[in-house]
């Protein structure tokens, strides 16, 4: 199982950025094997609706979850039309909230927690 | 003639300076018309006591997917420049609120999956009372995009009419289909650091769309420079003052026109028309 952080820097001791499609980073741990990867946020580059252009890409990454601070609407239905379970509320450093997801801390979002263009 | 009232930001009075303009030459028996054209917050009709005579919606064409047709190549998601589409592993997601409608995606899918379906944004009712026609538009709930309700509001004024435009505070895209091809422009501010600062960027704005432009002063205070100074430096005229005072703010919290509450307001505004006459037809 791969889970995507958004983050601010590229290890596992950078902070959590909460705001999902303008993140800088996403590290992504490999649940089953403990690898860790970085990949950058191109969508955060988007004109508008850097959030749906974030999903695409975590899509096409073959994530399965995402743990982040904050998901607007048209981000949600995209993850889960990839079947992509959210977390949402992170805050701290990645490495915190990668224990967590381990110990099964983290509880999963069932709807957008924000509103259009992250407010 | 038409005349746009513009200001920076929301709860300046560009309402009430409109709607008196409007009625000043209503009550001059002119033919005068008033397009609403905030219409994330129409509240022109607060000061009219009419029912409206007509109502239309206005749609837009966003596409549609036959899923039974789709092959899932992701053309369409690629070619929509504004994520309206995402190709995601189980479905292809659509999100109406980002389109365009520009037609790009239904254009190149090649087997015909996809079709454009009318979404309502917006609708744009008309009212008529004694003195004056009112068009108001009104942006639909949870519907983010503006300038077409702005626009249908336009397209259903009459002509031959004065038209007085109401437009939508700000200085971006809604406010632009609000003033351009308008013939003046009246920018309403008050005399403070951050009233400045919108009346500056509105006036840039104006600059580039080259419409002649004047400013009216609300709750206006006897000694405060701060707008004058700006006008004075920029070479634009102050037409009107209207001052802080509690009698205004009060009537018009219970709805009623300036023009009304006060008669020696309707010289006012009609001597302000004539001015912006004189200064467009020179
Ligand atoms: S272009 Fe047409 S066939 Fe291809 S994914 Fe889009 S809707 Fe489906
Ligand atoms: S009509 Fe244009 S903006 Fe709308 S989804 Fe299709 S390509 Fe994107």
């Amino acid at each position: 199982m791969k889970v995507a952080i958004s983050a601010s820097g590229k290890t596992l001791d950078s902070e959590v950025n909460p705001r999902l499609g303008r993140c800088e980073y996403f590290i992504v741990y490999n649940m089953a094997t403990g690898e860790q990867s970085v990949i950058e946020n191109t969508g955060r580059f988007s004109q508008g609706s850097a959030g749906i252009a974030t999903a695409k890409l975590l899509n096409d990454q073959q994530v399965d979850a995402v743990i982040t601070g904050n998901v607007g609407p048209n981000a949600f239905s995209a993850l889960a039309a990839a079947g992509i379970v959210m977390y949402t509320g992170a805050t701290g450093k990645v490495s915190e909230m990668v224990e967590k997801f381990k110990l099964g801390q983290l509880t999963e979002a069932k709807f957008p927690n924000v509103g259009p263009h992250g407010r | 003639m038409i005349i746009s009232v513009a200001s920076g930001k929301g709860g300046t009075g560009k309402t009430l300076v409109a709607t008196s303009l409007a009625l000043s030459l209503a009550y001059e028996q002119k033919p005068v018309q008033l397009l609403d054209c905030d219409v994330e917050e129409p509240n022109a009709h607060i000061f009219f006591k009419a029912q409206p005579v007509s109502e239309r919606t206005v749609s837009l064409p966003v596409p549609k997917v036959n899923y039974e047709k789709c092959q899932y190549c992701g053309k369409c998601a690629e070619v929509c420049q504004f994520n309206a589409i995402a190709l995601m592993k189980r479905t292809l997601v659509i999100f109406p609120d980002v389109c365009h409608s520009c037609g790009g995606c239904w254009h190149l899918c090649p087997t015909g999956a996809l079709e454009p379906a009318a979404r309502e944004v917006g609708t744009v009712s008309v009212s008529q009372t004694a003195d004056l026609r009112l068009v108001s538009g009104r942006l639909k709930l949870g519907t983010h995009i503006s300038p077409p309700v702005v626009k249908a509001v336009r397209e259903t004024a009459e002509r031959d009419y004065i038209t007085i435009i109401d437009g939508p505070p700000g200085s971006s895209c809604p406010v632009m289909a609000a003033v351009t091809d308008t013939d003046y422009c009246l920018l309403v501010t008050e005399p403070t650091p951050f009233g400045l600062n919108d009346l500056a960027l509105a006036v840039d704005m104006l600059r580039v769309l080259k419409i002649p432009c004047g400013v009216v002063i609300n709750r206006d205070m006897p000694g405060n420079q701060i707008i004058d100074r700006f006008c004075a430096e920029n070479g634009i005229n102050i037409l009107l003052r209207i001052p802080f005072q509690t009698e205004i703010a009060r009537a018009y919290a219970k709805g009623i026109p300036l023009v009304d509450s006060d008669k020696i307001w309707r010289d006012k505004f009609y001597n302000l028309y004539h001015q912006i006459s004189g200064e467009v037809s020179q």
